[in-house]
């Protein structure tokens, strides 16, 4: 469904565009453009490296930077640590690069860029991405689970204590809740990023449509939608960070059970 | 009904589905308060559960999001 014209598209800012002229590369017939959502991940990749990058200096008595980088580090240590305990410590490199990376996807796709012309795009409101996120973490629980494990890893599907006349339902049950938990992971994400998104579009075109209607409903309706627009501005930093640490959080737990089985 | 309209509907009614996440969301964050007050020390060792009961009553909220969305755009 098309908007009408002279109205705000709530869904134009999802629109992947190629960059740059580069729309004609290709590759065996497929089309691999520099996109914008390949601009800002490399963004969002540049950010985190110079990031990280300050706080290695490594000095005994830590800077402010080193300890913002320290306390994020020390924060995915102790998640992991939590939920895998000892087992986990391997796997913080990972699931450090899974957070930051989206924490600041999510970041990067809320700053206010549009006042100097510049549209910041939220690539983890696309399906693809966090799919593919969501995929790299559940290949990781799969290798690690068959190679620990072998064979014995499907006694996942059978918790302690299962009544042997409930043998014939229980593992049904649990195989689809282990497959669904990739798109479970995935849409989690993507939605929440893009609900917030539409949101904001939405209640910014009713302050500009208000506004554009003379002085009684701009003071009606477009202040009021402005101040909840700002309102939730806030929330949608609090979800851009509650999203990457359910991610993060969901995905070690999912590596504890193919670490220790349950 | 024009099928046009029974979109419209059906996407309007998704947001039932939106509003039972919200009462959902909002009993696991109240519950949790709640005990927390109770028992101060062990409220943060329980932050992980939180989360994960957060995460889980979202999700269903965000799957009503998508079927509307799904029936604005997509059907």
């Amino acid at each position: 469904m098309a908007a009408e014209p002279g109205k705000v598209d709530p869904m134009h800012q999802f629109r992947i565009e190629p960059l740059f002229g580069t729309d004609h590369w290709q590759i065996a017939g497929y089309s691999i453009p520099f996109t914008n959502s390949a601009l800002w991940m490399a963004i969002t990749v540049v950010a985190l490296f110079l990031f990280v990058q300050g706080g290695m200096k490594r000095q005994l008595v830590p800077g402010r930077w080193q300890m913002a980088v320290e306390s994020m580090t020390g924060f995915i240590d102790d998640l992991l640590a939590a939920n895998v305990g000892p087992a986990g410590k391997k796997y913080v490199p990972y699931i450090f690069s899974l957070f930051m990376f989206i924490l600041f996807a999510n970041m990067l796709g809320l700053l206010p860029l549009g006042l100097v012309g510049v549209h910041p795009f939220t690539f983890t409101s696309h399906f693809t991405v966090t799919g593919v996120l969501a995929l790299l973490s559940f290949s990781i629980v799969l290798i690690v689970g068959f190679s620990r494990h072998g064979l014995h890893f499907f006694s996942l599907f059978v918790p302690h204590g299962t009544p042997i006349w409930l043998l014939w339902l229980i593992p049904f049950i649990e195989l689809i809740s282990f497959l669904v938990r990739p798109f479970s992971l995935a849409l989690r994400l993507f939605v929440a990023m893009m609900a917030g998104h539409v949101l904001l579009e939405v209640l910014s075109s009713f302050v500009i449509t208000s506004a554009n209607s003379g002085p009684l409903w701009g003071t009606v309706v477009g202040i009021p939608s402005f101040i909840l627009m700002i309102a939730i501005c806030a929330l949608e930093i609090l979800v851009a960070g509650i999203q990457a640490y359910v991610f993060a959080l969901l995905t070690s737990l999912y590596l504890n059970d193919a670490e220790n089985l349950h | 009904m024009e099928p046009a309209s029974a979109k419209l509907i059906g996407a309007g009614l998704a947001a039932i589905g939106a509003g039972m996440a919200a009462i959902g969301v909002g009993n696991v964050f109240g519950s949790f308060l709640e005990s927390a007050l109770r028992n101060p020390g062990a409220a943060d060792g329980q932050q992980g559960r939180l989360f994960i009961g957060f995460a889980a009553a979202e999700l269903l909220g965000l799957l009503s999001f998508v079927v509307a969305m799904i029936l604005i755009f997509v059907a």
